[in-house]
């Protein structure tokens, strides 16, 4: 990293902008010259062309290519057919990061849309409620790579008999248990990999699901109050059923966040002891210069995230219909 | 005194005490609650802040006692991790890395964005729709998705490895969301406003510049942050094309000593405080930006 990287990002700093604007200010000038009806047919294109190419370059056309990468042997020299799927399908370790996957889609987004809703709730009913969301949201701008670290040493583990140096361990020794391994043994270490996600998204969820709540009157909870409501019942038949469009809005993303994981599984285990997801086989796959297969995967979690896709199509044409 | 005013004083006494046993019930009724909050927030905080006060221990004192211990004397309190990690190679040119690759990322596409924003906000043309649909699509597609052919792509031009190939990758993944979201805003922008522009004889480039770019300027601030922060955590999209390059930015780098240190991992602890001091800076001196971003993006849409 020399004096020469820093002087191109400054020219790219300062010269992409500039270049955007002699391309408006050059681009209307010749425009305006032209007859009306060809100026108003080129010029929205011309507008767009920007952002639609880098759109192409960068996301349309590369998906179309992964789809027929993955019909390809590994140097992209033959048609295979099915063969890298068959490979998926078949093989054990990526069959366990199928079914690791599997785990993140319905736990993280579960306990991290459930607790962002309670939490939510339960701060509304109190005075120190902005404070308290601070220490909850703390872990969202955070990367996943240091998050990844905090945790580490929260799962540290030390043998029996050694001061444990991990915060879990030494909680559950004050309750006289052994420690436990939890990143290597294979009966808690993708559980507690999904907890980490979790950590790092119910602050997310929170701030939604409040800014929702917020906006609910308060005429409506005192009516069900005087109805002789209690507490329990106006969260579960009043406030529940008004923030259940949030509720969707912020499950869907969390759906199609926990098809992508990948940061935290990566540094934390780096898929070792059966933690492999989709993302990361993928992603070692691609490394072993396996190109046919990492497609493969690649298109098996495009297809788990399409009817995500859908649904956030449909809900912007509703949208759209409302402006 | 007369016997009523006595009977009153005592009644107020016994209606004040009732009070105060009521509102003492009404505490005691809210304790459960209080300690759930704390509990939570206990979770959420401590395990950060643990990892802060471990990354001043030497690494001998975090691999054989917990952080909790060092809050009582002796305290042993010391900059060695830092030193440490300093003076490994790679990593300070890394951190300048990760400030080079963020900016220009941040700028080039948020300059893009608006303009295209402004076509699909304020312009008709035949299969805008379509276009528009395709780009509420693809800001849910898996990056993976791309990872092979732009790797390939940037083979063949020769720019794998380099700042420029991150840039442009980055730019590209964040235009549909961003040129979304500017479009809803612009879109939201009074119709008179452009409409006597245009009566005035502004063309578009006028238009664009001096009236609908100052408007958007609070939607710019939010995205910027949320872009900034987004790119400066990025760890998949500078690995898969930087990899091992000398551009890699600073997550790479901990990403890498992470799985090839194994054992003696405890003093990556400081890398990890640098890391995310810069987020927790804006996170704390702009909060409340950051979290307008983030509900304007997901929830009105």
């Amino acid at each position: 990293m020399g004096i020469d990287q820093v002087i191109t990002s400054v020219i790219a700093v300062v010269g992409v902008p500039l270049a955007l604007l002699g391309y408006i200010i050059v681009g209307e000038q010749v425009i305006e010259r032209l007859s009306d009806s060809v100026q108003s047919w080129i010029r929205p294109y011309f507008w767009a062309l920007p952002a639609v190419g880098f759109a192409t370059i960068f996301m349309v056309y590369p998906l179309l290519r992964t789809v027929v990468i993955s019909f390809r042997n590994s140097e992209d020299t033959d048609w295979i057919g099915l063969a890298n799927y068959k490979y998926f399908f078949t093989f054990p370790d990526t069959l366990t990061s199928l079914r690791n996957s599997l785990l993140w889609l319905v736990f993280y987004t579960f306990f991290a849309v459930f607790l962002g809703l309670i939490i939510a709730i339960l701060l509304d009913r109190v005075r120190y409620e902005s404070l308290a969301k601070i220490a909850i949201f703390l872990p969202v701008p955070i990367s996943a790579v240091a998050a990844s670290i905090i945790w580490k040493f929260m799962f540290d583990y030390q043998p029996p008999g050694t001061p444990q140096t991990g915060t879990l361990n030494a909680l559950i020794g004050l309750f006289g248990r052994d420690p436990v391994a939890w990143l290597v043994n294979s009966t808690t270490n993708n559980a507690a990999l999904i907890f980490v996600g979790i950590w790092t998204a119910v602050g997310f969820c929170m701030v939604i699901i409040s800014a929702s709540l917020k906006a609910i009157s308060s005429e409506v909870l005192e009516a069900a109050r005087i109805d002789g409501a209690n507490e329990f019942q106006i969260v579960r038949l009043v406030v529940t059923p008004l923030l259940w469009p949030t509720i969707t809005v912020v499950g869907t993303t969390m759906l199609i966040n926990s098809l992508k994981t990948f940061d935290i599984v990566y540094v934390m285990t780096n898929g070792a002891y059966d933690t492999d997801v989709i993302a990361t086989q993928m992603f070692s796959q691609l490394q072993h210069a396996h190109y046919g297969r990492a497609a493969a995967v690649g298109v098996v979690l495009f297809i788990a995230i399409v009817p995500l896709l859908i649904v956030n199509i449909r809900r912007f044409q509703q949208q759209e219909e409302q402006r | 005194m007369s016997a009523e005013q006595v009977t009153t004083r005592r009644e107020s006494a016994v209606a004040g005490s009732v009070a105060a046993l009521n509102n003492l019930g009404y505490r005691l009724q809210r304790l459960p609650l209080h300690l759930v909050i704390i509990i939570f927030c206990a979770i959420w905080i401590v395990p950060t802040i643990g990892m802060m006060i471990n990354s001043f221990r030497s690494v001998s004192d975090m691999g054989t006692s917990g952080w909790w211990t060092t809050l009582f004397p002796p305290h042993g309190f010391t900059l060695a991790s830092y030193n440490q990690v300093l003076s490994l190679e790679g990593v300070t040119p890394s951190i300048l890395s990760s400030v080079l690759i963020t900016i220009p990322s941040t700028v080039i596409q948020l300059t893009i964005a608006t303009m295209g924003a402004y076509a699909f906000a304020w312009m008709k043309f035949p299969g805008k729709d379509i276009f528009f649909i395709v780009i509420v699509g693809l800001m849910v597609v898996p990056i993976q998705m791309t990872l092979i052919p732009v790797l390939q792509f940037f083979q063949l031009i020769h720019l794998n490895g380099t700042i420029m190939a991150v840039w442009l990758a980055h730019s590209g993944y964040g235009l549909p969301f961003e040129v979304f979201l500017l479009r809803n805003y612009l879109g939201g922008l009074p119709r008179e406003i452009f409409e006597s522009a245009e009566v005035d004889g502004a063309g578009h480039a006028v238009r664009f510049l001096r009236i609908a770019v100052p408007m958007t300027i609070p939607a710019i601030a939010s995205l910027t942050i949320f872009v900034f922060l987004g790119v400066w955590n990025d760890l998949l999209v500078a690995l898969t094309y930087l990899g091992t390059s000398t551009a890699r930015p600073f997550t790479v780098v901990i990403s890498q000593l992470v799985t090839s240190l194994g054992g003696g991992w405890q003093f990556l602890t400081a890398a990890a405080v640098l890391q995310m001091a810069l987020p927790l800076a804006v996170f704390i001196f702009l909060q409340r930006y950051f979290v307008r971003g983030i509900t304007s993006g997901s929830v009105k849409g």
